[in-house]
């Protein structure tokens, strides 16, 4: 158990380069932190480097009170789970699991009594004679997992370890790995591009782009208030509409036509605005109109199921928006509508920079 | 979908005729005597004397040359194929590993040095080689035969292709396991390696069996004699006499062929995935 | 190369040492004996040389001897690359396209593989023989008098009958395996676009095969400049006056029995140089193709 401190960490590689751009987190010990962002954010890179993997070009990491920049990988007390899972191909799951613990001398009834336990606990103790190529890809997985567990290290590390699966595994997989950390309460460090995973499994997110933090923070205060443009559209699913409006006569109006009306709360010439989908409504008979009002005409209705999504363009041919609706509602192509949101709803972002406006 | 026609069959059928055949008749000829093959030509019938002939090829001293016996060349082979793929494999995969896995000074430089070698094939170089191995005493030696042979880059070059596909993560699932790297050598790599080094071996064991100028020029002594070199002792028997000892030739190419035809047969699969993977 | 690597100080010179000193021994210094000695005529009764600078070169390129002789092996080479590809090209669509017995057609056709070549040239030798070859029958019946080692023509078309029946199985295997890798949709999709089977092959899978064919190109031109001196050997008998030989052929000839050792070396470095341009074509070819991969 210990925390992890990441002080202005940069990684510029040999060719100039700079995949990391100066980033700085605490990890409080047994916190599950999710560093989630695209590909080429810098996220992996951010990952190997507390790994020993990769090399520090400045900056310090700290796990517990140490600083390990120039600590060997096997030394930093860490454990690490691959996205193709690495798993030794000619070793039994069995030995897969004890070769860590062998390397660092650990007698041997210990070595079997870890590896058993951490096989009882991932339900692997069937496989424990078989080798890699013999097992499906979740057994894989847990065995992967095992490898990790069975080392009791100061932090797991998880380099997208569930993209490899379908998805039905994953989301059982993402829960048992929620609930593993939980039990053994080691502090994890979990790297994904899926937004998905990386709400349900995150105490804290942090969300990168460019090699340069965008936010940090709960789940879901990330998305009650994503910190800039680039955290709106990547954090919830459908992604959150966003508009380019501007000062109007009677507050601000859309700057591709018309259709809109809300109040301009802090009096600036431009915005970019942001409502998520599920907080848009349709003006009809009984719902009173709230801060932010919208006319758009029905392109197509996706129906997922449990709900359905409506796509409808507003401001002349200008903005495809998506509006999350129940899922037995019925709209023809080209229907006018009317929508609204509340004023908690209506996120405003700096037209230029992204970021979030609050003042 | 396509349908396989007839001619296809017949396409191929013939292909493989005209690969088997010309072998089959030479061990067919093989079993008759040489009066026999000398009066009727080639055979395609089972001869009476293949236990005689063979037995006088494989253990008569004297067959062709005098003081060498066939079980002689034949071993000789044997440790020319078996000493040669061993030793490519040794030294290639060491390199290779250096090449791949480890960031050293000067490591571009002697890649290139290595890879060099890749250009010039030893027959261009084959005088001066031979006045190398003669300043060195290596003549007519084991060692002689094998060593020059060994310095050309196309085992570290098969290798390097490996190592390379092999996933950058288990390296570093092993350094994070405490391996370093003698270890990962030993506990990963080599492991991992098996089919590649079985293909490497294959296809190794049969140029090392099948070299013919290179232990031409370095033995003149006979108990150095490999199957391959007899073929040329046989050839330089016959010029001048009478009937020429059709059947005994035939069965020493038949012994010459065996060996690396058997290993390739029976190591198929690993053998094709070898030379076609590792040539990329 | 790795993203991880180790960083040692001494342990990678230590793995390579075995290997480079090896290569130092037996390939830079003979390489640059040959280059040195190509300089310098060698006392027939061994008491030193005399540097002779180009002579040996203008020697070499200027009789009509050697001219012949590289005529020779271009045709040679030449023919031999062409008819062993396009045989093993089409051993190979057909064992690709049949359904049954693809693999025992492929395991019937790769295995001659594992011949030496001189073996090979002693059946031949046979099969071609004055007293007990049956091909002497056949070519008789289109009067045809064949001389093997007499004519030199007669002698040559052995050779390449030989050298090609060797080199069949090699570009087989490189063939099949190139097609086995096309993918099964990219047949079915040519399939949809295009009727005519020929068509197909011509402007689909032919292409494909493009960097396979290429590849084979150069290591073929290779084998029948180098590692046809097995069969050459066993086919002239060491009476090289009248026959048909390769430029290896020639190099060994002066040296080792000619022993003119200036001569051949200068012989040795020209086939360098020729050697040299095809395998740059050669890697400057693998590189593009591992791009692609």
């Amino acid at each position: 158990m210990a925390t992890i401190t990441l002080d202005t960490v940069r990684k510029v590689y040999a060719g100039g380069v700079e995949a990391v751009k100066g980033v700085s987190i605490d990890i409080a010990d047994g916190e599950f932190i999710v560093l989630v962002g695209p590909s080429g954010c810098g996220k992996s890179t951010l990952l190997r480097m507390i790994a020993g993997l990769e090399e520090i070009s400045t900056g310090e990491i700290r796990i517990g009170e140490k600083v390990v920049n120039k600590v060997d990988p096997a030394d930093r007390d860490i454990a690490m789970v691959f996205q193709n899972y690495a798993l030794y191909p000619h070793m039994t799951v069995y030995n897969n699991l004890a070769y860590g613990l062998k390397n660092r001398g650990m007698a041997k009834d210990e070595i079997d009594r870890r590896v058993k336990e951490a096989a009882r606990i991932l339900e692997i103790g069937d496989y424990l004679d078989r080798k890699p190529r013999a097992l499906s890809g979740g057994q894989r997985q847990r065995v992967a997992m095992g490898r990790a567990i069975v080392r009791e290290p100061a932090a797991f590390l998880f380099d997208e370890p569930l993209s490899n699966l379908d998805a039905k595994l994953r989301v059982q997989m993402r829960v048992e790995i929620k609930r593993l950390q939980k039990s053994l309460k080691t502090t994890s460090v979990y790297v994904t591009h899926d937004q998905l995973e990386a709400m349900t499994l995150a105490d804290r997110l942090v969300v990168l782009s460019g090699g340069n933090i965008e936010q940090i923070g709960a789940p879901i205060d990330v998305y009650d208030k994503p910190a800039s443009t680039f955290v709106a559209s990547f954090i919830g699913s459908p992604a959150m509409n966003l508009l380019k409006v501007r000062k109007g006569a009677a507050g601000l109006e859309l700057e591709t036509g018309s259709g809109l009306t809300a109040a301009n709360p802090y009096g600036r010439d431009r915005y970019t605005l942001g409502v998520r989908p599920e907080h848009l409504s349709l003006v009809e008979a009984g719902v009173p109109a709230g801060a932010l009002t919208l006319k758009a005409t029905v392109n197509v209705l996706e129906p997922v199921g449990a709900e359905s999504y409506l796509y409808a363009s507003c401001g002349g041919t200008g903005q495809e928006i998506v509006i999350r609706v129940e899922s037995h509602a019925r709209f023809e192509p080209g229907q006018e509508i009317t929508l609204t949101a509340q004023a908690k709803d209506v996120h405003f972002f700096d037209a230029d920079t992204g970021r979030r406006v609050e003042s | 979908m396509y349908k396989s026609k007839l001619s296809d069959h017949l396409i191929l059928i013939l292909g493989s005729v005209l690969m088997i055949g010309p072998v089959l008749i030479v061990f067919l000829t093989s079993t008759h005597d040489a009066v026999e093959v000398h009066r009727f030509g080639l055979m395609a019938s089972w001869g009476d004397h293949f236990t005689e002939t063979y037995n006088k090829v494989l253990f008569k001293e004297g067959g062709f040359t005098g003081q060498v016996t066939g079980v002689r060349m034949l071993i000789n082979s044997l440790i020319l194929g078996i000493g040669f793929g061993i030793g490519k494999i040794v030294l290639s995969m060491l390199a290779a590993y250096a090449i791949v896995y480890f960031r050293f000074r000067m490591g571009t430089f002697f890649f290139w040095v290595i890879f060099t070698t890749l250009l010039l094939p030893l027959e261009v170089r084959i005088m001066p080689s031979y006045e190398v191995v003669q300043q060195l005493g290596m003549l007519n030696s084991y060692s002689g035969m094998i060593v020059p042979l060994l310095a050309s880059a196309t085992g570290t070059f098969y290798f390097r292709q490996f190592f390379k596909s092999v996933p950058d993560e288990l390296l570093e699932a092993a350094r994070i396991d405490g391996a370093g790297p003698f270890k990962f050598f030993i506990d990963i790599l080599v492991p991992t390696s098996k089919t590649m080094i079985a293909a490497i071996f294959i296809i190794m064991f049969v140029y090392g069996w099948n070299q013919y100028l290179w232990p031409m020029m370095m033995t003149n002594d006979e108990a150095h004699f490999t199957l391959v070199r007899g073929i040329k002792q046989i050839l330089l028997v016959w010029v001048g006499s009478q009937i020429p000892e059709y059947n005994e030739a035939f069965a020493l190419a038949v012994l010459a062929m065996l060996p690396p035809v058997l290993v390739v047969l029976i190591f198929q699969s690993w053998f094709i995935k070898g030379l076609t993977e590792s040539d990329k | 190369m790795k993203r991880v690597q180790f960083t040692n100080a001494s342990l990678p010179y230590l793995l390579l040492l075995p290997q480079l000193a090896i290569i130092v021994i037996f390939f830079y210094w003979p390489s640059a004996q040959a280059i040195q000695s190509s300089f310098y005529l060698e006392d027939p009764f061994g008491f030193g040389s005399t540097f002779v600078g180009m002579e040996n070169y203008t020697d070499v390129l200027g009789s009509n001897e050697y001219a012949s002789i590289a005529r020779f092996t271009i045709a040679f080479t030449l023919l031999v690359t062409f008819l062993s590809l396009s045989i093993a090209l089409l051993l190979a669509v057909k064992a690709d396209a049949v359904l049954k017995g693809s693999s025992t057609y492929k395991t019937l056709l790769m295995w001659v593989y594992a011949v030496a070549p001189p073996v090979a040239g002693l059946m031949g030798v046979m099969f071609f023989d004055m007293h007990i070859g049956p091909f002497l029958k056949v070519a008789a019946f289109f009067g045809w008098d064949f001389k093997i080692g007499l004519n030199y023509f007669d002698t040559a078309f052995a050779m390449v009958v030989i050298a090609v029946w060797k080199q069949i199985p090699y570009n087989f295997i490189f063939f099949l395996s190139g097609l086995q890798a096309i993918p099964k949709s990219v047949r079915e999709a040519s399939m949809i676009d295009c009727r005519s089977g020929f068509r197909r092959f011509w402007s689909i899978i032919l292409p494909l095969l493009a960097p396979t064919a290429f590849f084979l190109l150069i290591i073929n031109m290779t084998y029948s400049l180098f590692d046809t001196f097995g069969i050459v050997d066993v086919v002239v008998k060491d009476k090289a006056a009248n026959n048909p030989i390769t430029l290896v052929y020639k190099v060994y000839m002066d040296g080792f029995r000619g022993g003119d050792l200036g001569g051949s070396s200068a012989q040795s470095v020209i086939l360098m140089l020729v050697v040299f341009v095809l395998t740059i074509f050669q890697f400057r070819f693998i590189e593009r193709r591992v791009h692609y991969g």
